[in-house]
C-alpha cells in the first residue's frame, strides 16, 4: 500500500464517489473523503457492517456544511413535532431523503445498535419515512437527529411537518369499500349460477332464496359502496354540471330497482350478478385513478420552505425560536447558508442575499447596514444580525402565497370523460324512451319496463369509466420510470390540450448550478494549484465552480485567508500572496470592465486574467425547443435582468415573447393575459417568484435538480435531467387521448350489441353478466397495450 | 337437500368472517405499506456473538 495504482479508479466504499489521487485509507478500504470514512467507523465500531453487504456503496455524501439543531432542544418545538409522548418514550416520524435502497432499511432500522435509549425504528421506504421510538430521558431529539445526519441520513423537518396532515382515511375507505363489492360480487355469483344454469323442477324452491339471497347483498352494494356515485351525480346536478357518475348512479338505481321489483314480486331473479360486478369494477377503476406518489408533495407552500426555527437574541443570549412565534423586534442571528424567515432590517454584518428562489434574479444581492431584507433569501457569508419588521405570516412573500387572486378556480380541467358522458347519456336515453314506447303501443308493459331498464343497464358508460383511468395511470406509470411525475390522471389529459408554453428562465431553461466557466489569460500548473487552494475556502458558489472546473486534487495551505463577502477572497498559497474577486478587488485597470461579472485573478499584485461565467442552458433545450415549435407558441418570463437576451434570442424561434424583470404578481398577470385570449397555457417555473403562475396556468410544471428539495405548487414535477424529454410526454399525452377515444369506439360497439337485445325486452340477466365483463377485460387490454405499444414509440421507457 | 340451507348458511358465516379479517388488518395499518416488509424479510438475522464482520 506504499502507492495507490493510478491506472484504476478506486470508488469510495462508501458513497461510490470516485476516490481522487491519494483516496484515504481504512482496514483496507479506500474512502473519497472523511464524512465517509467517518460514517464507516461509526458502523463499524458499532457492529453494522452488514450496511455494506446488501449493496454496494450504499453511503451518500454528506454535506460539508455544518448543520445547527440548538431549536430541537426547545420543548415547545419538540412537543409540536413529535407524534406521541409519554412519561417514558418519544415518538417521532421524519422524513429522510436520502433513504433510497435496502441497506437504508437494514441500517435504520438497527438504529437501537448505535444507541441504546432507541426502542424500536421503523421505516416506511415509499414514503421515505423512518419512524423512531425513543426514551427521552437517555436522548434528546437533538441527539437523536444528530445521529442521524452523523451516518449521514438527515431528517428534513419543516414547518409543513408540523400540521402533518394524515391522507390515508381516504385511500382506507376506498378499499373498504372494494372489498365489500368484492365480497357481495363473489357470494352473488355464487347463488346466480344455478339460476344461469337451469334448476330442475324439485329444486325450485331453493329459487326463491337465492333470489333473496341475491338481494340482501345487493343492499350493501348499492348503498354502501356505490353511495359516492349518488352523492357525485347529486351535487354535479345542483352544480348544473353534468359528470359522468351522473349516468352511472342512474344505471346503479335501475339495477337495483328493477331487482328488488323482480324478487318482491316473484317475476325474475333480477340483476344482481350485474350491478355488483359493475360497482366492483367502477371502484377499481377509482382505486387506479388514487395512484398517488408518497414521497412528493404537490401542495407544498411556503411552510416547508422556512426553517422550523430561527436563532433569535434576547438578553444578550442565542435561543431558538419557532418561527411563528418571532415577534416584531425580535432580533435573528442568521448563519451561513441559512433562509431568513421574515421581513426585517439588517442590523449587523454584511448581508450577501441569493434570492434566486424568489424572485428568479441569478447574482445573489449585497445589503448594507439599515437596508430592508425579504423574507425568503438565503444568506452566504459569516453570520449576520436581523431585527423582525413583520411577522411571518405577513412577510412579503407569505402574502404572495396567501393572495386570493392565486386562488386558481378549482374546476379547470373538464376531462373527455365528462364531456362526451351528456351527448352518450341523451343517446341512451331515447334509445330506452323509444323502446319502451314502442311496446306500449304494442300494449305490452310488461316488455315496455322491461326494455327501457334493459337499455339503460346495457348501455352502461362503465366502459368509459374504466378505460380513461387505466389508460392514464399506465401513462403516470411510464412517466413516473422516466422522472416526471404528474399530481394525478386529469392532469395527462390537460397536457394533451396545452397549445402554449411558458418558461420561467433561472433554474428551469438555466440550470442553476451549471456554469459554463472560461478562463482568459495564462495559467500555468502551480497557479491553477495555488487559486484551488485558495477557493476551497470559500462556500460561495463561484469559487466552488472555479474549483471544479481547475480539477485539481492536491491542495496547499492558505495562510492568512480572508474573504470580503461580495467582493473577493484572498490569502497567502506558497508564499505568493493571491487575490480573487471583481476587478477593483483585484487591482485591475478599468479597461478590463467588459466582463463584469467575471472573478479577477492577482497573483502577487498583477493580474494573470479572469475566469468568465456563462449561464449553462439545460442540455437539450436546443432540441426541445426545435422540436416544439411548429405545434407551440413560447413565452419567457424571468424576474431576472435581460443581460441573456441575446443568448435567449438565439435559442427560442424569432417573434417569442421575451419578458425580463418580472415580480411575481406580473407572471401571474402574463398568465391570465394569455388565457383571456384562448390560450391553453402550461407554465414551467422552479422557484418561489413562478408559484402563482403555476397555479395560474392550465398546467404548471415544477422543474427541479432535486425532487425531494423544494417545490412550489405545481400540477406536476419534472426532473431535470428528463428535460429533454418534454415534446415526448406531449407527444404521449395526446396519444393517451387518443387511445382513451379508441377504447369509446370498441366499448360502443359492445353496448349496441346488448342494446338489439334489450330493446326487444328480452335481455336475460345471463347476457348482462356475461358481456360486461368480456367487454371490460377486452377494453382494458386494448388500454394498456396500446399505452406501452405508443411509450416505446416515443421512446419512454 | 335441506342440508343446503345449513350449506349456504355456513358460507356466508365463513365469507363474513374472512371479510371482518381483511377489515381489521385494513385497520392495524397493514396495507399501508406494501413495499418495506417485502424487502425487510430479505435482512439476514443478526448474530450478536460475532465480532468479525462477515464480508467477503
Amino acid at each position: 500500500m506504499v502507492t495507490t495504482t493510478s491506472t484504476t479508479i478506486t470508488s469510495c466504499y462508501h458513497c461510490g464517489n470516485e476516490c481522487g489521487e491519494s483516496p484515504y485509507r481504512l482496514d483496507d478500504k479506500s474512502f473519497c473523503c472523511a464524512g465517509c470514512q467517518g460514517v464507516y467507523q461509526i458502523l463499524n465500531s458499532s457492529n453494522l457492517c452488514n450496511y455494506y453487504v446488501y449493496n454496494d456503496s450504499p453511503g451518500q455524501i454528506r454535506p460539508a456544511r455544518q448543520q445547527h439543531f440548538e431549536y430541537l432542544d426547545e420543548p415547545s418545538i419538540v412537543v409540536r413535532l413529535a407524534d406521541f409522548i409519554d412519561d417514558d418514550v418519544t415518538i417521532i416520524t421524519f422524513y429522510i431523503p436520502a433513504i433510497h435502497c435496502s441497506s437504508c432499511i437494514w441500517l435504520l432500522e438497527h438504529l437501537h445498535k448505535l444507541d441504546k435509549a432507541v426502542v424500536n425504528s421503523r421505516i416506511d421506504f415509499l414514503k421515505k419515512e423512518v419512524t423512531v421510538t425513543f426514551r427521552h430521558d437517555k436522548l434528546s431529539l437533538r441527539k437523536l437527529v444528530e445521529l442521524l445526519s452523523s451516518i449521514s441520513y438527515e431528517p428534513l423537518i419543516s414547518l409543513q411537518d408540523v400540521v402533518k396532515e394524515k391522507k390515508n382515511s381516504v385511500n382506507r375507505d376506498l378499499i373498504k369499500k372494494i372489498a365489500v363489492a368484492g365480497f357481495c360480487m363473489g357470494n352473488v355469483m355464487l347463488f346466480s349460477f344455478p339460476e344461469y344454469f337451469g334448476l330442475s323442477s324439485r329444486e325450485q324452491e331453493f329459487k326463491t332464496l337465492f333470489n333473496w339471497l341475491n338481494l340482501a347483498f345487493a343492499i350493501p352494494v348499492t348503498f354502501y359502496c356505490g353511495r359516492d356515485f349518488f352523492i357525485s351525480a347529486y351535487t354535479g346536478l345542483k352544480n348544473r354540471m353534468f359528470n359522468l357518475d351522473s349516468p352511472l348512479a342512474l344505471i346503479i338505481a335501475v339495477l337495483f330497482l328493477r331487482t328488488s321489483f323482480e324478487v318482491i314480486t316473484q317475476t325474475g331473479p333480477g340483476f344482481t350478478d350485474t350491478l355488483s360486478g359493475l360497482v366492483f369494477l367502477l371502484l377499481m377503476g377509482k382505486w387506479v385513478k388514487q395512484r398517488t406518489y408518497y414521497h412528493l408533495s404537490f401542495e407544498r407552500d411556503y411552510r416547508s420552505y422556512f426553517p422550523v426555527a430561527v436563532t433569535v437574541i434576547r438578553q444578550g443570549t442565542e435561543k431558538p425560536v419557532a418561527i411563528n412565534e418571532l415577534h416584531v423586534g425580535d432580533r435573528m442571528l442568521i448563519r451561513n447558508h441559512e433562509i431568513i424567515p421574515a421581513d426585517s432590517i439588517l442590523m449587523k454584518g454584511n448581508g450577501y442575499i441569493d434570492f434566486s428562489f424568489v424572485t428568479g434574479e441569478a447574482s445573489p444581492v449585497e445589503k448594507v447596514l439599515g437596508e430592508m431584507v425579504y423574507a425568503g433569501g438565503r444568506h452566504l457569508g459569516d453570520a449576520i444580525e436581523l431585527e423582525v419588521v413583520k411577522p411571518v405570516s405577513q412577510s412579503y412573500l407569505t402574502r404572495l402565497w396567501n393572495n386570493q387572486t392565486f386562488a386558481a378556480p378549482e374546476s379547470r380541467i373538464k376531462n373527455f370523460n365528462d364531456s362526451i358522458a351528456r351527448y352518450f347519456s341523451t343517446v341512451v336515453f331515447i334509445l330506452a324512451i323509444g323502446a319502451s314506447a314502442y311496446w306500449m303501443i304494442n300494449d305490452d308493459t310488461a316488455k315496455a319496463w322491461g326494455a327501457f331498464t334493459a337499455v339503460l343497464i346495457v348501455a352502461c358508460p362503465c366502459v368509459l369509466a374504466l378505460s380513461t383511468p387505466f389508460t392514464l395511470s399506465a401513462v403516470l406509470g411510464i412517466f413516473d420510470r422516466n422522472r416526471f411525475y404528474l399530481k394525478n390522471t386529469d392532469v395527462v389529459e390537460q397536457l394533451a390540450r396545452i397549445d402554449t408554453l411558458v418558461f420561467d428562465k433561472t433554474g428551469t431553461i438555466s440550470s442553476p448550478e451549471a456554469v459554463n466557466i472560461s478562463f482568459s489569460g495564462e495559467l500555468r500548473r502551480d497557479q491553477q494549484e495555488m487559486i484551488a487552494s485558495l477557493s476551497r475556502n470559500s462556500l460561495h458558489p463561484l469559487s466552488q465552480e472555479i474549483v471544479k472546473y481547475l480539477g485539481i486534487s492536491s491542495f496547499s495551505d492558505v495562510l492568512d485567508y480572508k474573504e470580503i463577502t461580495g467582493t473577493g477572497i484572498s490569502g497567502i498559497v506558497n508564499g505568493c500572496s493571491v487575490r480573487l474577486g471583481k476587478a477593483a478587488f483585484a487591482g485591475h485597470e478599468s479597461d478590463m470592465k467588459a466582463e463584469p461579472s467575471g472573478v479577477h485573478v492577482a497573483i502577487n499584485g498583477s493580474c494573470i486574467g479572469y475566469f468568465s461565467m456563462k449561464q449553462e442552458w439545460r442540455p437539450g433545450l436546443k432540441g426541445v425547443i426545435s422540436r416544439l415549435k411548429r405545434q407551440f407558441n413560447f413565452h419567457m418570463i424571468s424576474g431576472d435582468t435581460h443581460n441573456e437576451r441575446k443568448a435567449l434570442a438565439d435559442i427560442f424561434p424569432s417573434g417569442t415573447s421575451l419578458n425580463f424583470m418580472q415580480s411575481p404578481q406580473d407572471k401571474l398577470e402574463y398568465i391570465r393575459e394569455l388565457q383571456a385570449s384562448g390560450s391553453m397555457v402550461m407554465m414551467l417555473g422552479d422557484g418561489l417568484n413562478d408559484a402563482g403562475a403555476l397555479k395560474q396556468s392550465n398546467l404548471g410544471v415544477a422543474v427541479t435538480d432535486d425532487i425531494n428539495n423544494f417545490t412550489p405548487g405545481c400540477d406536476g414535477i419534472l426532473d431535470g435531467v428528463s428535460f429533454d424529454k418534454l415534446p415526448r410526454f406531449i407527444e404521449q399525452s395526446r396519444h393517451a387521448v387518443r387511445t382513451i377515444r379508441r377504447s369509446f369506439v370498441v366499448s360502443a360497439s359492445y353496448n349496441i350489441i346488448g342494446i338489439y337485445f334489450a330493446v326487444q325486452g328480452t335481455m336475460s340477466p345471463l347476457t348482462a353478466a356475461v358481456l360486461m365483463p368480456v367487454s371490460t377485460i377486452t377494453i382494458i387490454a386494448f388500454t394498456s397495450l396500446a399505452t406501452h405499444v405508443y411509450a416505446h414509440k416515443n421512446k419512454l421507457k | 337437500m335441506n342440508i343446503i340451507y345449513f350449506l349456504i348458511g355456513c358460507s356466508i358465516v365463513m365469507a363474513l368472517i374472512f371479510l371482518a379479517a381483511f377489515f381489521w388488518a385494513l385497520r392495524d395499518g397493514q396495507h399501508d405499506d406494501m413495499h418495506t416488509p417485502a424487502m425487510r424479510i430479505l435482512f439476514d438475522d443478526d448474530k450478536p456473538d460475532e465480532t468479525e464482520s462477515n464480508q467477503s
